[in-house]
């Protein structure tokens, strides 16, 4: 009975002592993911993001901060792409998890309702995937976006018409979601002072099957060129039909859609199609920290094969910054790491960033630029180059663009 | 004035498709009193089944024939498994049955392809007049419509088959007394008209991209024709189809985008008071009550 008594007694003491080990050195990072759901292609694309720098950080011997190394683990639960789902969940990773900081959901609409959530108990959240910027104009303390805000997605496309065609007629025609309305609102503002004529300017729901009415419209509205669309499904739908239905335009910018690299798979119906990104695999940004875009490139490829994304980028970058703040402050306080990531103006794989400090906008990316990528036969091949700003072009522009 | 006239021309075309994929969902409901709420994942069945059998080489249309067989294939087999015990039960019992399968085969479906694109590139010569183009897609959808609406006529009108169907349609146990096997005429109805859904969802394939969850919104666009053409009445709901295709293309040049469902959904409400048995109830129907 003794030998019973002390095995129990050793096991009890070496499973505690694991317990303690095992709470001092990890690091709980908390997020969902939109496993099902309209958001899932994106949403698992920023995951293993996410999960790259994760696996990056932990080989290294974990996130340094002061004298100790902090394993980074994460909890994370299927949002199934519903804000009702991101709110409970959210609430579970503070409350039951003990999530130490927070990454958002992907998109605009699930990170606003996380805020809401992280905000009322004063967790720090790394926004990735959320550029509508009136989530960040609420005054939030402990929300920082990684994104360019939604207000800056068509401004390069904008230059890039009135450069090569002043007198265009623009339709705008996007998703009724608040980061296409967003994108949309500060489009049509951009466009007026830059002098072109809006000549359609309508919204169409998310679910939209057939946009040949609508194409329709476009032709009668007498348009040469075309801006908007929304996410993936409805931009790719809407990019097939106007090569179906010859719709005689000689520009056609589309949101996020035409920046998977499924997007491909539309063929000819793919060629010629521009869209704005957050990031491209050919960037060349220095990093003061963290890999090169061609060396995360490289890696991620051979990992998922597949190339990355922005989606996939955003989130190693997120991770990066969490990262970087916590090491710069030397502990895992949030108040001190909430500090270093106001004071950053740093350079990743994932370009300039830096946070706003006015209070009315905390957290609101200030740094962080768009580029356009557009669709381009290269050797037989649909590739995307990028094509502006032209300083950091990989091609020149396909104008018309088919 | 010819924007106009494109617009509804447009809206008729893909009108007679939501009126082929309706139709499977109104002959079950009509038949059997079963609200097929599997109907969504059925169409996206057929949609799968022409992308991967246009990969193995097979022409597009060619593709459809294998389609409409495995749909009657997968149909029978899963009236056996949701619908063959909750027949005659409440209907509540039904929907929660094929709603549930249908939660089982989007999960599945979307465990194994997640929400990435297909598309399955079809190619035919359109017709453009004055910077209009109805693409030759669109018009083969509306002429093979068509003929699969006449042969499902000509089935349940002209064949012993058919006629034993809408005879269970209208009496289950008479039709019992007279020597029908009702079960094996349900079953066979059932399939039917998941061979409809697998077919229209092939057809939609071959004009749009699509993913594992598009086939919701034409679900949704089925109820309503289904409600437009009346409970069982096929050839209603290719009318009833034909109907919201052409509402579509009018509001559109008019109205922003955007209303156009929110005046779909008014005509549905104002149908299903007014005209409880469809717009086109004087079109004979599967069930004679």
């Amino acid at each position: 009975m003794k030998k019973l008594q002390l095995l129990v007694v050793a096991f009890l003491c070496v499973f505690a002592s694991a317990h303690v080990y095992a709470a001092e050195d990890t690091l709980t990072i908390g997020f969902t993911v939109s496993q099902t759901g309209p958001l899932n292609l994106d949403s698992i694309a920023q995951l293993h993001g996410f999960e790259m720098w994760r696996d990056d950080v932990n080989a290294a011997g974990g996130i340094k901060a002061g004298d100790k190394h902090y394993k980074v683990r994460f909890v994370t639960y299927d949002d199934q792409s519903q804000p009702g789902r991101v709110q409970q969940l959210y609430t579970r990773l503070i409350a039951e998890d003990k999530a130490q900081f927070l990454f958002s959901p992907y998109s605009s609409g699930l990170v606003a309702t996380a805020t809401v959530i992280s905000e009322q108990y004063g967790k720090l959240m790394m926004s990735i995937g959320g550029a509508e910027p009136q989530t960040y104009r609420l005054g939030n303390k402990g929300l920082f976006q990684t994104y360019t805000p939604a207000d800056h997605y068509l401004s390069g496309a904008l230059e890039l018409v009135k450069s090569k065609n002043p007198t265009a007629k623009i339709a705008l025609v996007y998703s009724d979601d608040p980061f296409s309305k967003a994108v949309a609102i500060a489009t049509r503002e951009q466009s007026k002072q830059l002098g072109l004529s809006l000549v359609l300017d309508e919204s169409y729901p998310p679910n939209q099957t057939d946009f040949s009415a609508i194409i329709n419209k476009i032709v009668s509205s007498g348009a040469d060129t075309l801006l908007g669309g929304g996410h993936y499904p409805d931009g790719a739908t809407l990019a097939r039909q106007l090569h179906d239905q010859k719709a005689n335009l000689k520009w056609v910018t589309l949101l996020v859609a035409p920046d998977s690299p499924q997007f491909a798979s539309l063929g000819a119906a793919a060629q010629g199609i521009s869209v704005p990104s957050q990031w491209a695999p050919q960037v060349t940004y220095k990093p003061d920290f963290g890999p090169t875009p061609a060396e995360f490139t490289k890696r991620f490829q051979a990992r998922f094969n597949i190339a990355p994304g922005y989606h996939a980028a955003g989130g190693y970058g997120g991770g990066l910054l969490f990262q970087r703040a916590i090491e710069q402050s030397g502990s895992i306080d949030p108040a001190k790491v909430a500090a270093e990531l106001d004071k950053m103006n740093a350079t990743t794989l994932w370009g300039a960033t830096k946070f706003s400090t006015d209070p009315k906008s905390h957290g609101l990316q200030l740094a962080h630029q768009m580029v356009l990528t557009q669709w381009q036969m290269k050797n037989g091949q649909l590739v995307k180059e990028v094509i502006w700003p032209l300083a950091a072009a990989t091609a020149p522009v396909a104008y018309p663009y088919h | 004035m010819f924007g106009i006239l494109a617009s509804i021309v447009d809206g008729v075309l893909v009108g007679a498709v939501y009126g082929l994929a309706a139709m499977g969902l109104t002959l079950i409901w009509g038949v059997m009193n079963v609200i097929n709420l599997t109907h969504g994942a059925m169409i996206v069945a057929g949609m799968f089944g022409l992308f991967y059998l246009t990969t193995l080489g097979i022409p597009a249309y060619a593709a459809l024939a294998p389609v409409l067989a495995g749909g009657f294939a997968i149909g029978i087999a899963v009236y056996w498994i949701s619908v063959h015990r909750v027949i005659g039960r409440p209907p509540l019992m039904s929907l929660l049955s094929t709603f549930a399968m249908n939660m089982v085969l989007i999960g599945l479906g979307t465990a194994v392809w997640g929400t990435a694109l297909f598309n399955v590139p079809v190619a035919l010569p359109g017709i453009t007049l004055r910077g209009y183009t109805f693409t030759g897609t669109h018009l083969m959808a509306a002429v093979l419509t068509a003929s699969i609406a006449g042969a499902l006529y000509l089935f349940l009108y002209r064949m012993r088959l058919g006629k034993a169907i809408r005879a269970v349609a209208s009496n289950r146990e008479a039709a019992e007394l007279n020597g029908i096997p009702t079960t094996q005429v349900l079953a066979l109805t059932f399939a039917l008209g998941v061979a409809l859904a697998s077919i229209s969802g092939a057809l939609i394939a071959t004009l749009f991209p699509f993913t594992v969850l598009s086939g919701t919104a034409y679900q949704l666009k089925s109820f309503v024709v289904t409600v437009l053409g009346g409970l069982g009445n096929p050839a209603g709901a290719l009318l009833g189809g034909i109907a919201l295709g052409l509402l579509e293309g009018l509001i559109t040049p008019f109205m922003p985008v955007s209303w156009t469902t929110v005046i779909e959904f008014v005509v549905f409400v104002i149908v299903l008071i007014a005209f409880p048995r469809g717009l086109f109830a004087f079109v004979r129907h599967a069930r004679t009550r």
